[in-house]
């Protein structure tokens, strides 16, 4: 029987400014099918899709909705052509229960009556094999519950033609099977469901065909069971590449940060880090492994002494070398005080206690280097400001989640970013753009950023160039740790690439990484040891060489699991 | 057809796209059409409003030389403008630091009034008791504390406890207003609490030049330091980074409390030294309307300007220029007061209003294929 076609674009083309987000596509979906789309990420995946369910408009081109034209100005008009989205981040109320969010915006006539919206929720979670409570609450809800709400307010309301916007990126892989049952009961039902995503694996074990975009232009459209992997890479990118990590074996392992009963707790009083403990090795790449939003970020900034700690330690070990002190920041108070506690020596090994001399006398004594401290010093990292963690000679570098809002001034140009970290520095008033400006000339030609110059807004820049001046400035201090949150969030393959190998060199070199991944593809094939986490409690230490995506998968939704350090 | 028709009256004529890269060049010239459009929907309004040019066209082009007239008529009329300019942007100085930070400080209206209080105050007590010169010294330090005291009261709340600055900065004018009035009181017990000009006090003048050049090269002082200062210190980059992200600025161990403060306590010297060339500079008085709404007005010229020190010469100018001129119209066709203010307002929603078009573009929808259809 010759399928129906449900919806096609023909020509459609969206410019933002001077960028083209979709270039002349024409696209066909047919009901009963799962259509992947399949792209890099920036290639106009996700401006498409809006553009159907009505939060863009094109600038040229039409759509016909079983073959007559159709003009979609609003999520309404998508609505009342039955068309529905599930967005990657979830638009939920959260103080409502599931059916209360489900019939918002839902002109319905007569009275409102939530018995019956919880009776009819109830069966089409049974139709299609969801389970859902609906009188549960949005903020008590995991996230796959929630994504579930949202399928389920979209099939409310009818539609039968859904989108949805990488639904497997907040998931485990046990929920991810889960997720592809239904829509294959939908598909069955005669539902048109098309899912967008950059990962291949899923794209071939769930969809009847993939569409692939690069750069905005639709490249074309395969049945799945004609593709492999590799041949929709090639589409994707444009040419064949290998995606290789050449994962070393760790040399020299070193315990290098201790982190021993951490817990957090932040202004809401939630308990967002519970007794973590972990030790990060120098030479090797430590993974965190979990779902969205389980302490990572809180654990990081811990660290990074961003967040503040209820209890626990953090211990930073360094290497036994003699470094002369220098005055950071004009820290004369913080030398005197470590002095007290003999921090220091002379050149002979002999206690320097700098008591009863003039600051003048300090200041000449540490001019000349001769006051000496010995890294190996253990240090505790609690309760220490980033400044203070900085000014002890702790050399911790953090490429945050949140780039441009929290590593990088998005509306400064390269070289003030990397001003960030060493502006203190030089001549006391005034700034010095000098040195700044060289490593940013550095980091450009090392790592290949595309930029039309030094002073550029950095928000101008591509994600992945965004990331390799962050990523180039944290490595350029010559960290001893490294930690990195969701470093190839949002890079296209190439740039995902190059990131990665970054760390892996970091890691050769001796310095002690930490990565905090969402693919966990990627973590195991990075990685040395995986640190699974869920709702701030370690759940399980595993050894990315033997462990199974499964295995990580159930550790990830694991509660109340003791937390055990497993050696390395 | 009749399909085709019907699609395109669902669709919108136009719509409306963010521009990604702004040409200084265009957005100049998009400024430059929107002053003199406000010019010419000035010259219709007056046209309409004031009687003296009723029923003769010809007329309107004496509006537009009272205009001129205003600031460059004469040698005393021209310092009197670029006295007005330098108080102006004097003020509008001292807001930038805050603006850049983006704490939105709309109290330099109440900081600088407290500044002319605090001046006036050591003037008043101390005048002739002291020599001149210690006078003046303590005069400054008194307008420069109160100034910074004024400004530092919100900062500390924002700091501490994270109230809104702007709410906080605007209630802080009227307490400013409310504190000199009872000062007023407390020294012209009887009558009209009106403080008539003091004896002491008086800032010297140059021993060439005008009367006012003292002030306008104290200024553009100011403003040449203020400029390095926020482009070339490093609080000046602090300032910057606060501004931009806090998180950023948290992330590189910057402490934003103490920026927060001492950018508020910079505005506040600056506000407080206003006040300093107000009250012992011009008026050797003080009254709640010693600011004259110059510190509100001072936002809309850092802003345009966007809180660049040395652009700020030409809003500043270009405001005082609007206010000089609209006050010599309201004198010279003999029209109530209120006048001016709809010029100023006028021209001013022009200049605002074309912000909008140099960050977005507005683009009609299927200009060409319409055409097609027609043909």
């Amino acid at each position: 029987m010759e399928k129906q076609v449900a919806l096609s674009m023909r020509g459609i083309t969206k410019r933002f400014g001077s960028v083209v987000a979709n270039h002349n596509v024409d696209l066909d979906v047919y009901e009963g099918e799962i259509l992947a789309i399949l792209g890099e990420n920036g290639c106009g995946k996700t401006t498409l899709m809006n553009m159907i369910s009505g939060i863009y408009f094109p600038d040229e081109g039409k759509i016909y909705k079983n073959g007559e034209e159709v003009v979609i100005r609003s999520p309404k008009d998508a609505f009342d052509l039955k068309i529905g989205m599930i967005h990657q981040h979830f638009k939920l109320v959260d103080l409502f229960t599931a059916a209360e969010n489900i019939v918002l915006g839902v002109n319905e006539k007569g009275r409102y009556n939530l018995k019956s919206v919880n009776s009819r929720v109830s069966q089409i979670a049974e139709k299609y094999g969801f389970h859902i409570d609906p009188q549960k609450k949005i903020y008590d809800m995991s996230v796959s519950e929630k994504q579930t709400v949202e399928i389920i307010k979209v099939l409310y309301r009818g539609a039968d033609i859904l989108i949805l916007d990488e639904p497997t990126a907040v998931l485990t892989p046990q929920e991810i099977e889960r997720l592809f049952d239904v829509l294959r009961r939908m598909k069955a039902d005669g539902k048109s469901i098309i899912i967008i995503t950059h990962k291949l694996h899923e794209v071939i074990a769930v969809s009847d065909r993939v569409a692939i975009l690069r750069k905005g232009e639709h490249i074309a459209t395969v049945d799945t069971c004609d593709a492999t992997e590799s041949s929709l890479t090639e589409m994707m990118v444009g040419k064949q590449i290998t995606l290789d990590i050449d994962r070393s074996e760790p040399e020299n392992v070193q315990p290098r940060l201790e982190v021993k009963d951490l817990n957090c707790i932040d202004g809401e009083g939630i308990h967002v880090l519970k007794d973590i403990s972990f030790t990060a090795n120098s030479g090797e790449i430590l993974g965190i492994a979990g779902i969205a939003g389980s302490g990572q970020r809180e654990l990081l900034e811990a660290i990074a002494g961003l967040q503040p700690i209820a209890s626990g330690q953090i211990i930073f070990n360094n290497p036994k070398k003699d470094r002369p002190v220098t005055f950071f920041h004009k820290s004369m108070r913080q030398v005197k005080e470590l002095a007290a506690r003999d921090a220091f020596h002379d050149r002979s090994g002999a206690p320097m206690r700098l008591k009863g001399m003039s600051r003048a006398q300090i200041k000449a004594q540490v001019s000349a280097g001769n006051v000496l401290f010995r890294e190996d010093e253990v240090m505790n990292l609690r309760g220490k400001t980033p400044l203070e963690i900085r000014s002890l000679g702790v050399r911790l570098s953090f490429v945050p989640e949140d780039r441009l809002g929290m590593g990088l001034v998005g509306n400064m140009g390269i070289t003030d970013n990397m001003m960030l970290r060493s502006y203190r520095k030089g001549r006391a008033g005034f700034v010095d753009r000098k040195k700044p400006r060289a490593l940013a000339e550095d980091i450009i030609k090392e790592l290949e950023v595309a930029t039309p110059g030094v002073n550029t807004p950095v928000r101008r820049l591509s994600g992945g160039n965004v990331q390799k001046v962050l990523v180039g400035r944290e490595i350029a201090f010559a960290p001893k740790v490294l930690m990195a949150a969701y470093p190839a969030r949002g890079l296209d393959i190439n740039s995902s690439y190059t990131i990665y190998n970054l760390l892996n060199k970091q890691k050769q070199n001796g310095v002690a990484v930490i990565f905090v991944g969402e693919d966990l593809d990627v973590l195991l094939a990075l990685c040395d040891r995986i640190m699974v986490v869920n709702s701030g409690a370690v759940t399980g230490m595993l050894d990315a060489r033997t462990a199974t995506k499964e295995e990580i998968g159930l550790l990830m939704t694991k509660t109340n699991a003791p937390a055990k350090e497993v050696a390395p | 057809m009749s399909e085709q028709k019907k699609s395109a009256a669902h669709e919108s004529l136009f719509h409306l796209t963010k521009r990604t890269e702004v040409n200084p060049a265009s957005a100049m010239l998009i400024r430059v059409i929107a002053i003199v459009l406000g010019m010419v929907v000035c010259g219709l309004t007056a046209f309409l409003l004031i009687e003296k040019l009723h029923g003769d066209p010809s007329k309107i082009k004496d509006f537009y030389a009272c205009f001129i007239k205003g600031s460059f008529a004469s040698e005393r009329k021209l310092w009197k403008f670029l006295k007005n300019m330098a108080i102006l942007q004097c003020i509008s100085l001292a807001v930038t630091p805050a603006f850049r930070m983006r704490f939105w400080n709309i109290g330099a209206e109440g900081q600088t009034l407290m500044g002319v209080l605090g001046c006036i105050t050591v003037a008043f007590y101390f005048g002739g008791r002291l020599p001149e010169w210690q006078l003046l010294i303590l005069m400054l330090i008194a307008a420069l504390l109160y100034g910074a005291v004024w400004a530092v009261i919100p900062a500390l709340f924002k700091a501490k406890w994270n109230t809104n600055e702007t709410l906080f900065t605007l209630m802080m004018n009227y307490v400013a207003t409310y504190v000199v009035s009872y000062f007023l009181v407390i020294w012209v017990p009887s009558g009209s609490s009106t403080l008539g000009k003091l004896k002491y006090g008086k800032l010297p003048v140059l021993p060439f030049g005008n009367q006012y050049l003292l002030i306008i090269l104290i200024v553009l002082a100011l403003t040449i330091g203020l400029y390095i200062y926020l482009k070339y210190s490093k609080q000046g980059y602090e300032i910057s980074v606060v501004g931009e992200s806090m998180r950023t600025a948290q992330y590189s161990g910057i402490n934003v409390r103490r920026v927060i403060i001492r950018t508020m306590v910079v505005s506040g010297l600056l506000c407080g030294l206003t006040g300093f060339l107000i009250g012992s500079g011009l008026d050797q008085s003080v009254t709640t309307e010693s600011v004259g709404g110059q510190g509100f007005t001072a936002i809309i010229v850092s802003w345009l300007a966007n809180f660049n020190p040395l652009v700020m010469i030409v809003t500043s100018g270009l405001i005082s220029f609007l206010n000089s001129g609209a006050a010599q119209i309201s004198q010279d066709f003999n029209v109530s007061g209120a006048l001016p203010d709809v010029i100023v307002g006028i021209i001013l929603f022009f200049i605002i209003g074309c912000e909008f078009f140099i960050h977005y573009k507005v683009v009609f929808r299927h200009a060409s294929s319409e055409k097609e259809a027609v043909k």
